[in-house]
């Protein structure tokens, strides 16, 4: 027969059903500590440039695009 | 759909969280910001197959974790010189303590098998439902419910020795991961 048992005690994390209130919450206000740091950074130039870019193209990104300067913004939005 | 101006500014709108998970999974400040340039291209370039009215977020969360999967395959050791170049993306540092706390909780995130990671920081983190977070990973739904709470189990076990009755001194969780060699 099989012995299931040996398989799972093969794991040593305790405490696997002894995870209090307390430490959920605190995992989680770390997790988004550390999350919201960076949300909070707002969207970097590098981004918004890439999508207005794209955006200009006709929204078919073009990476290689060998056209010279471009920049003629019609006030367009 | 093609993409509109509202689109658009979602698309946009959803960056910061989308760098966020970027550096969560990869511990990287500058490998995160080349996935999300690469989402935000595939996206575009994949517009027209963007059910309106869908979870923008999702989609474009899916696309980011893709990417993500396969590139980690591809470099998997740079991975674990995750620490140093997280600290570096933060705008304000922390205090010292808040520092150091951060390090050990972000050095115990890392341990984590990278199924159990992503769970834990879309429902965690990102705040997408259960559900959400199954479509984006592709599987079912109980799946990511047990991801979740393994990883809370032995982020627990890493941080705060046992899920015990106290949560002890920093000197307690400092031993645990400064003794912890693998």
């Amino acid at each position: 027969m099989k012995d299931l048992k040996s398989q799972a005690t093969r794991s040593t994390t305790p405490g696997k059903g002894g995870l209090t209130p307390e430490i959920q919450s605190r995992i989680g206000h770390q997790l988004r500590a550390m999350y919201d740091d960076v949300v909070r950074q707002g969207v970097p130039d590098r981004f918004a440039e890439l999508i207005k870019k794209l955006d200009a193209q006709g929204a078919t990104p073009q990476v290689e695009n060998d056209g010279g300067s471009n920049d003629n913004n019609n006030g367009r939005d | 759909m093609p993409l509109t101006d509202s689109l658009r500014n979602d698309i946009l709108a959803a960056v910061p969280s989308l760098r966020a998970f970027a550096i969560s999974l990869s511990g990287n400040a500058d490998r995160a910001d080349d996935l999300v340039q690469e989402t935000l291209l595939r996206a575009l370039a994949n517009i027209d197959s963007f059910q309106p009215g869908s979870n923008l977020p999702a989609w474009l969360f899916t696309i980011l974790r893709n990417l993500f999967r396969s590139d980690y395959r591809k470099r998997r050791r740079e991975v674990e010189d995750a620490e140093g170049n997280y600290a570096k993306t933060l705008k304000t540092q922390p205090s010292q303590n808040a520092h150091l706390e951060f390090e050990e909780f972000r050095t115990a995130l890392d341990k984590l098998p990278q199924d159990q990671r992503e769970a834990l920081i879309l429902v965690g983190a990102s705040g997408f439902s259960y559900e959400d977070a199954a479509s984006i990973c592709g599987c079912a739904v109980g799946t990511i419910k047990s991801r979740v709470n393994r990883a809370r189990s032995k982020l627990a076990a890493l941080l705060y020795v046992d899920g015990a009755e106290d949560f002890g001194p920093d000197e307690t969780v400092r031993a645990v991961i400064g003794g912890s060699g693998g």
